[in-house]
């Protein structure tokens, strides 16, 4: 920082290059945000060609879209519901990520939570309320972190490709599931869609007041705060950084890389346990195949989207949960395949990718390469 | 001897004539799989390939009332699929593995799209050679019923398997992937290799796709593929990216999938879906023993971002 006095008499505090600090601070940070909202808005012009070839109208699309997920009080509601398990679901992607782990099958853990969830609360059948909440909770989250922090350990102990185990064992858990649903765990009662036991009303998780919203969106805003507090404001949040970026150094430091791993796998698919159980108790009112519905993968774009940060996920979760809620309206309003939603988000989701490429590239963000204006003052 | 009475020998039987029905995707997802994964580039996005080939080859067979039409039209689309991951990939700072996570969500996505009115309609099925002729017992019959795709799959592994080591071509593969620095002293373009090399790769995916909805199961719905394109991923690592060993590991798991069917054929029905998770089972299983976490994987391009 320097105080320089302009020929005009002004006093004006400039960064280390010169420029004024308030300038050099927004453009080092307008990076992280004008990069991937340009990535989306080229997606959606890719989408518009896309659906122009197929001889339709991009405008009453985008109109449509607008309308179904976030045109009217009413449909902000239900982009909000759609939005609650996709913070949870996302989280299982982004904290293993600052690990430099790709963990991709948080459907798994969706899926197992809703099941221990739902067993735990048909076995607690008669005890107060709060307390069969909490146990779901707790149960939804344990059985998602051993299977998702399996993942991880795997990972660190025996050096199996985190990517691919996880997506399989997305497999296993859905199979485990139906076995379980149809099995040991089956309602008589439940002929045409086996489930579990109904959860009593008492044990059912409400609407937050004024809107018909439930508590997961609530509790999904908080586990992102959360992990971000854990990741940028915690040791153990700069020690997965590290981790992340150099195993070795981390290791030479005297990090517990094991225990990171561990950690924060296991954390990860907690969250996405717990969307499992909020499915439960919120939505279905029991555990069955609904509980794939696709929330985890659904989950990686967006955690993507965010760059893996946990309070970026937020409004992403918001928007993507909006394009999943519109897909029904597309569908009947405009003759288009269900699909159609799913071909936007893959095209989203490349061009984010892509747009990775271009991170450091440009002048504007970097003031460093700027020309330094002090000196082509003659002021030196 | 009454065909109804071989009895708990159907089990087996069922097995062998599921390998070879379930193995065939397999070997062509795993072998075009090698071909990418040797030139030092990892395609996730098989998965969608595989459910995109399977659409196209049943919507062009339905359209020209020809398989082998389908069979190419599924070809093309892989190739397709293939060369946008390569040349997506040569980017700096484009991560392979995301990409193919995102070509799996957008394949499907688009297969869906497409394929919704082709759901309904029936396609004529790529035809099968009847091995088991000499028998009169049905299953025998049924299990020997080979499709000329195993075949051609078969032949392939093993001219793959002399190719990579004793032509130009195979060399030029391994050297990029071993060493893009090697590569670019002997005047090679990796980036170009490894275009090629994704583009068949994902030719051959489209080829197993085709083989999913045109003769096992022989339908085309939006369930068609679970997983098998990323198993044969996997199953690439196990079978040490060599094509000999990507067929014998297309077997085995063609032989875990037909395991719940088999014993379903012969009235076990408890713990039908356990069986029916046998293929992921088993898979985890052999990462797990295959893997180490000190020594690299023996045979891996040096230049594979899944084993640095």
């Amino acid at each position: 920082m320097a105080e320089i006095v302009t020929e005009a008499g002004m006093s004006v505090t400039f960064g280390a290059k010169g420029h004024p600090a308030a300038l050099e601070w927004i453009a080092r940070r307008a990076e992280a945000f004008v990069i991937p909202l340009a990535a989306v808005v080229v997606g959606m012009a890719l989408f518009s060609l896309f659906i122009l070839a197929v001889g339709k109208s991009p405008v009453q699309l985008y109109e449509t879209m607008w309308r179904g997920g976030f045109g009217s009080w009413f449909s902000v509601q239900n982009s909000l519901s759609r939005a609650a398990p996709l913070l949870l679901a996302a989280l299982c992607v982004a904290l293993p990520a600052r690990l430099g782990l790709v963990v991709i099958g948080g459907e798994g853990a969706i899926v197992l939570g809703g099941v221990a969830a739902a067993a735990a609360g048909t076995a607690l059948d008669g005890a107060p309320s709060f307390i069969v909440i909490l146990v779901m909770g707790v149960a939804g989250m344990a059985a998602g972190g051993i299977w998702i922090g399996a993942v991880g350990a795997l990972r660190h102990y025996r050096a199996v490709n985190e990517t691919i185990s996880s997506l399989l064992m997305a497999y296993i858990a859905i199979a485990l599931m139906n076995q379980l649903v149809e099995g040991p765990l089956r309602d008589p009662a439940s002929l045409n869609k086996p489930s579990t036991q109904p959860l009593a009303d008492i044990y059912r998780i409400g609407n937050m007041p004024g809107m018909e919203v439930h508590w997961g969106l609530a509790v999904g805003v908080v586990a992102c705060v959360l992990s971000w507090v854990l990741i940028e404001k915690t040791r153990w949040g700069f020690a997965a950084r590290i981790a992340g970026g150099n195993v070795r150094a981390a290791q030479v430091q005297g990090l517990a890389v094991g225990s990171l791993i561990v950690g924060f796998t296991g954390l990860a698919g907690g969250f996405s346990g717990l969307a499992g159980m909020l499915e439960v108790a919120a939505v279905q009112g029991s555990a069955n195949a609904s509980l794939a519905a696709g929330y985890g993968y659904t989950g990686i774009l967006v955690a993507f989207l965010a760059r893996h940060n946990p309070l970026a996920i937020i409004p992403v979760a918001f928007l993507l949960g909006g394009i999943d809620a519109s897909g029904g309206l597309i569908q009947r309003r405009m003759d288009l395949p269900d699909a159609t939603v799913l071909v936007l988000q893959g095209m989203i989701f490349i061009v984010i990718l892509f747009s990775e490429t271009f991170y450091g590239r440009f002048k504007a963000f970097n003031p460093d390469l700027w020309e330094r204006p002090d000196l082509l003052r003659g002021t030196a | 001897m009454d065909a109804t009475e071989i009895g708990l020998w159907g089990v087996p039987l069922a097995i062998l004539g599921g390998a070879i029905r379930v193995s065939t995707p397999f070997i062509f997802v795993s072998l075009g799989e090698a071909i990418t994964e040797r030139s030092g580039r990892i395609n996730l996005g098989l998965e969608g390939t595989l459910i995109f080939g399977a659409m196209t080859a049943y919507a062009v067979a339905v359209m020209t009332n020809s398989p082998w039409l389908g069979l190419l039209a599924a070809a093309a689309a892989g190739l397709c699929f293939g060369l946008f991951h390569g040349w997506i990939c040569k980017f700096p700072k484009v991560n392979d593995i995301a990409i193919g996570i995102a070509l799996m969500l957008f394949g499907s996505g688009l297969a869906f799209f497409f394929g919704k009115p082709f759901i309904k309609p029936k396609a004529p099925n790529l035809p099968a050679i009847p091995f088991g002729d000499w028998s009169d017992i049905p299953q025998v019959q049924a299990a020997l019923d080979v499709n000329v795709l195993f075949l051609i799959g078969a032949v392939l592994s093993v001219v793959l398997w002399w190719a990579f080591r004793n032509t130009r071509a195979g060399l030029i593969l391994r050297v990029v992937g071993d060493s893009s620095d090697a590569a670019r002293a002997m005047g090679l373009n990796p980036n170009t290799v490894r275009l090629i090399a994704t583009g068949v790769g994902g030719a051959l995916a489209g080829i197993g796709g085709a083989y999913l909805s045109l003769y096992y199961p022989g339908s085309w719905t939006e369930r068609i593929s679970s997983g098998q394109g990323l198993m044969a991923v996997a199953l690439v690592i196990f079978a040490r990216w060599n094509p000999l060993g990507c067929f014998a590991a297309a077997l085995l798991f063609g032989g875990a999938g037909a395991l719940g069917p088999a014993l379903q054929s012969v009235g076990v029905t408890q713990g039908y879906y356990l069986f029916y998770a046998a293929p992921y089972i088993l898979t985890l299983i052999i990462m797990i023993a295959t893997s180490s976490p000190t020594r690299s994987l023996a045979g891996a391009p040096g230049e594979l971002s899944i084993t640095k």
